[in-house]
């Protein structure tokens, strides 16, 4: 089953194109990592599905459902959740109160609702934590617990958008196992990511995006070797040999 | 509402642009501070305040001409602004923007209160004998004292605008207000700048005060007028923007006095709240884009 | 300490407090209660509008606005066609909420945040001042008087003090339960989402434009009341006192000072300024302007050395005392 299909987004920034006529589709229970080099127009789309931007042209759908130009909350009482690159914390609210924000969108008390972000926190690692003020939290921690709040909103499809850029080995492989116990969990997973490691070892299939189009499509393995994906990767060869 | 006469309308459109002249000087000092420092300066009525007592005391008790204690005003309020900013504002730079409102708020409730218990509610007036002259072209009446200030703004800020151009120090503040970390990378005192842009915003909003102190009544709480008038004339020119600050005041001083001709009474100030809703609203980036050039 | 003995000793020290202010006229002359009432009702106007800018974020410097239709409603709705103050009162609160929606649904529709939204609210009540200024200069120059009637609660007029501060109690305490409420429940931690983060409030299903314009209808509601106590409470109401921008930076100040986003902070910081504004009253006696010269300073003090206010910053010591306590 298709859960999100994107038809010919098209958005610019004043002269710049930055998606152009992006096409893609997401089959339920995977994980799909979208790679490009800097500037690519990776975050550009992730706002763009999460309803941040609204496409200039072209259509989503999500659930088989036409969403194109909904704003992020009505997505999020969709099912769709999404992540931020750098991590957009509740600064002056503890740790459990972040995650519990998420859990509101889908449960009204708040004693039921404290008790699912609970144990989404255990989930994560983060129960210890959870009277802490969030802005006290180390860049670890904070990853983690953007995903947690993201979680508790209890989407079907997850955006991460680097999720692990800036993590030290140790929280990487952290992150990676949380991934991957989010898809047994039934739930697709959208991934973008400039270093390849995460997303090769992850991913079912991946995409390559360069000056906001698609470019390549496929399994990890063969999307390493297509000459126009290292075309675009030319001269950021360190990308590769991370992956190796 | 009165349909006002072609004499009548030509009278109000010559005193609504003699008067945006000062509301773009007022205004100037006000935008430069935002775009440098991202903040808004509420105490800039209490900084214009303090310039016209100043003026009017010089007057008073010394017998200085108020076109002469220029050259103390300006100075002395620089100075002023300096001490705020280095003691004050320098200490809210990362808060919530709102905070640094209320700081600024702080200080002009302190101010002019202050102003209060030293020299009492009581409206001033200084009377000049040479300024009281009006020359007559036409039907059109117009006041000496308006016309020096209108020129004075127009000189200030000229050479404001010269000084950012040309010199070092105007350069690196220029720098500051465009491009945050390319200034820091080029090795310019971010600290230092701040507090002689803050200087030479309260400066501006003195002379402002000394130039209009001839015509105007002097009073603790007359600033209160001009900061409103300025932040509308601020936006409508598009924050930081500096020549649009100049043009926008005029624009506000025309729109004012030729709706107090054709609507009496309090009406004009609140044609002002008017636009500034509107333009905040509406316009948010203002009429002029939100340039330094 | 577990919840629930934590929960008895708040209930405790609710049932104390209450009593004590119960009992508090039969002790203190009327100079005192007047004080008392004026704490109250500022205590009440700040957690009113610490709704919208301590909890929602939303900093206001207009709240006058409110306060002044609400004044205004009651009064003009009295004097022409009768109304009870009480139903005037409500009404007032109508009027006031009404136009709190307008204003808030501009502003919020177009995005105003910040310093703008403050300015902006700033604008209004100075725009209703004016627009009474110019109406009542012809009708009502030296403000509006509601006429004196006989001593009843219904009537909403007392010969003595008292029972005016008995009804600014009960609505501080109607206040304060609300805040409470708002506090524990969802709609309150929506609020906070907004305010610490709109992006990541808005990714996580709330719709931003409807929690800001709810926190700006309970907020103007409730101010506006405030109002229609005022005007019965000083039986006159004049532009200045209810539109002025002195109006509504004492408005503010409560929280501030008391810490906004909490929920007694407001009532705290009212009862500092109060208090301190009495003391320099008696001290620099016969200079005008002082008690605001006072304020201009703690503002100022508050801002650089608390800005989270009394109660917020007391949260962060405890907060950090109790991590140190917990690593020995």
């Amino acid at each position: 089953m298709i859960i999100l299909k994107v038809n010919d987004f098209n958005k610019a920034f004043g002269g710049l194109q930055a998606i152009k006529d992006f096409s893609f589709e997401l089959e339920k229970g995977e994980i799909l990592g979208i790679i490009g080099p800097n500037g690519a127009g990776k975050t550009t789309l992730f706002n763009l599905i999460s309803g941040f931007y609204s496409p200039d042209t072209g259509t989503a759908l999500f659930k088989g459902e036409d969403v194109t130009g909904l704003r992020p909350y009505q997505l999020c009482k969709r099912g769709l959740a999404r992540t931020f690159q750098i991590p957009q914390l509740f600064t002056n609210l503890t740790v459990l109160e972040n995650v519990r924000i998420g859990s509101y969108s889908r449960i009204t008390s708040s004693r039921e609702a404290t008790q699912e972000a609970l144990r989404i926190l255990d989930t994560v690692g983060l129960y210890e934590k959870r009277n802490e003020l969030a802005s006290v939290l180390s860049i670890g921690h904070r990853k983690n617990m953007e995903l947690a709040k993201a979680l508790a909103t209890g989407p079907e499809l997850i955006l991460l958008d680097e999720v692990v850029a800036g993590l030290n080995p140790k929280e990487t492989d952290t992150i990676i196992e949380h991934i991957i116990r989010i898809q047994k969990q039934g739930i697709t997973v959208l991934l973008i990511e400039h270093v390849m490691k995460a997303i090769m070892s992850l991913s079912n299939r991946i995409i390559v995006i360069h000056y906001g189009k698609n470019i390549a499509e496929g399994r990890p393995g063969k999307i390493s070797k297509d000459p126009k994906v290292i075309e675009a990767y030319l001269g950021e060869e360190y990308v590769f040999s991370k992956s190796r | 509402m009165t349909i006002p006469g072609i004499p009548l309308l030509l009278q109000a459109i010559v005193n609504g642009i003699l008067m945006g002249g000062v509301y773009g000087l007022i205004a100037v000092g006000l935008t430069l501070i935002f775009g440098v420092m991202n903040i808004i300066n509420f105490a800039h009525g209490a900084f214009m305040m303090l310039g016209m007592y100043a003026t009017y005391w010089l007057y008073v008790l010394l017998g200085i001409d108020p076109y002469l204690s220029l050259l103390l005003t300006i100075p002395l309020l620089f100075i002023v602004g300096l001490l705020i900013e280095r003691f004050l504002i320098a200490q809210v730079l990362d808060a919530p923007g709102h905070n640094q409102l209320l700081l600024t708020l702080g200080i002009s409730l302190f101010i002019e209160n202050f102003a209060i218990c030293l020299w009492s509610p009581n409206f001033r007036t200084l009377e000049i004998p040479y300024l009281q002259n009006v020359v007559n072209i036409g039907t059109v009446m117009i006041s000496i004292p308006k016309v020096i200030a209108f020129l004075s703004a127009i000189i200030f800020t000229a050479l404001l605008y010269y000084f950012l151009k040309k010199t070092d120090m105007g350069k690196a503040i220029r720098a500051a207000s465009e491009e945050k970390e390319g200034a820091l990378t080029v090795g310019i005192n971010l600290k230092k700048i701040y507090y002689v842009a803050f200087g030479i915003g309260a400066a501006c909003v003195g002379a402002a005060g000394t130039v209009i102190a001839p015509f105007f009544y002097v009073n603790p709480h007359v600033g209160g007028i001009f900061v409103i008038v300025a932040f509308v004339v601020v936006v409508l020119g598009g924050m930081g923007n500096f020549i649009g600050a100049f043009f926008a005041g005029l624009i506000i001083g025309l729109a004012e006095s030729v709706g107090a001709a054709f609507v009496p009474g309090q009406v004009k100030q609140f044609i002002i709240y008017f636009i500034f809703i509107l333009v905040l609203l509406f316009k948010p980036e203002g009429l002029f884009g939100r340039s330094n050039e | 300490m577990s919840s629930t003995t934590q929960y008895t000793r708040n209930i405790l020290v609710i049932v104390v407090a209450g009593f004590i202010l119960i009992i508090l006229p039969h002790f203190i002359g009327d100079y005192y209660i007047h004080m008392a009432t004026m704490i109250l009702l500022y205590g009440y106007l700040g957690l009113a509008w610490n709704i919208l800018g301590g909890y929602a974020g939303q900093f206001s410097f207009g709240h006058a606005a409110f306060f002044g239709v609400g004044a205004f409603t009651s009064t003009l709705l009295q004097l022409n066609i009768g109304v009870n103050p009480w139903i005037g009162m409500f009404l007032a609160g109508i009027a006031g909420m009404l136009l709190g929606l307008f204003i808030g649904a501009l502003c919020f529709r177009y995005g105003l945040r910040g310093p703008y939204f403050a300015l902006a609210m700033l604008a209004l009540a100075e725009m209703l001042r004016l627009l009474a200024v110019q109406w009542m200069t012809v009708k009502y120059p030296l403000g509006i008087n509601i006429p004196i009637n006989t001593d009843s609660f219904w009537n909403f007029q007392f010969d003595k003090k008292a029972p005016y501060y008995y009804i600014m109690l009960f609505m501080t305490a109607a206040a304060l339960y609300l805040t409470h409420i708002i506090e524990v429940k969802r709609i309150g931690s929506y609020f906070k989402a907004i305010r610490e983060n709109e992006a990541a409030a808005e990714s996580l299903g709330i719709n931003l434009f409807k929690y800001k314009l709810l926190a700006m209808a309970i907020s103007s509601f409730l101010t506006a009341m405030g109002g229609t106590f005022y005007a019965q409470y000083y039986l006159i109401v004049d532009e200045e006192a209810a539109f002025g921008v002195n109006g509504s930076i004492e408005i503010l100040l409560g929280p501030i000072i008391g810490g906004a986003g909490t929920v007694f902070g407001p009532v705290l910081g009212a009862g500092v300024l109060e208090c301190l504004s009495e003391v320099t009253r008696d001290v620099f006696e016969g200079y005008g302007g002082v008690h605001l010269m006072v304020y201009g300073v703690i503002l100022v003090i508050t801002i650089i050395f608390l800005p989270e206010g009394i109660l917020g910053g007391l949260q962060l010591i405890f907060r950090k005392l109790k991590k140190r306590g917990r690593r020995h």
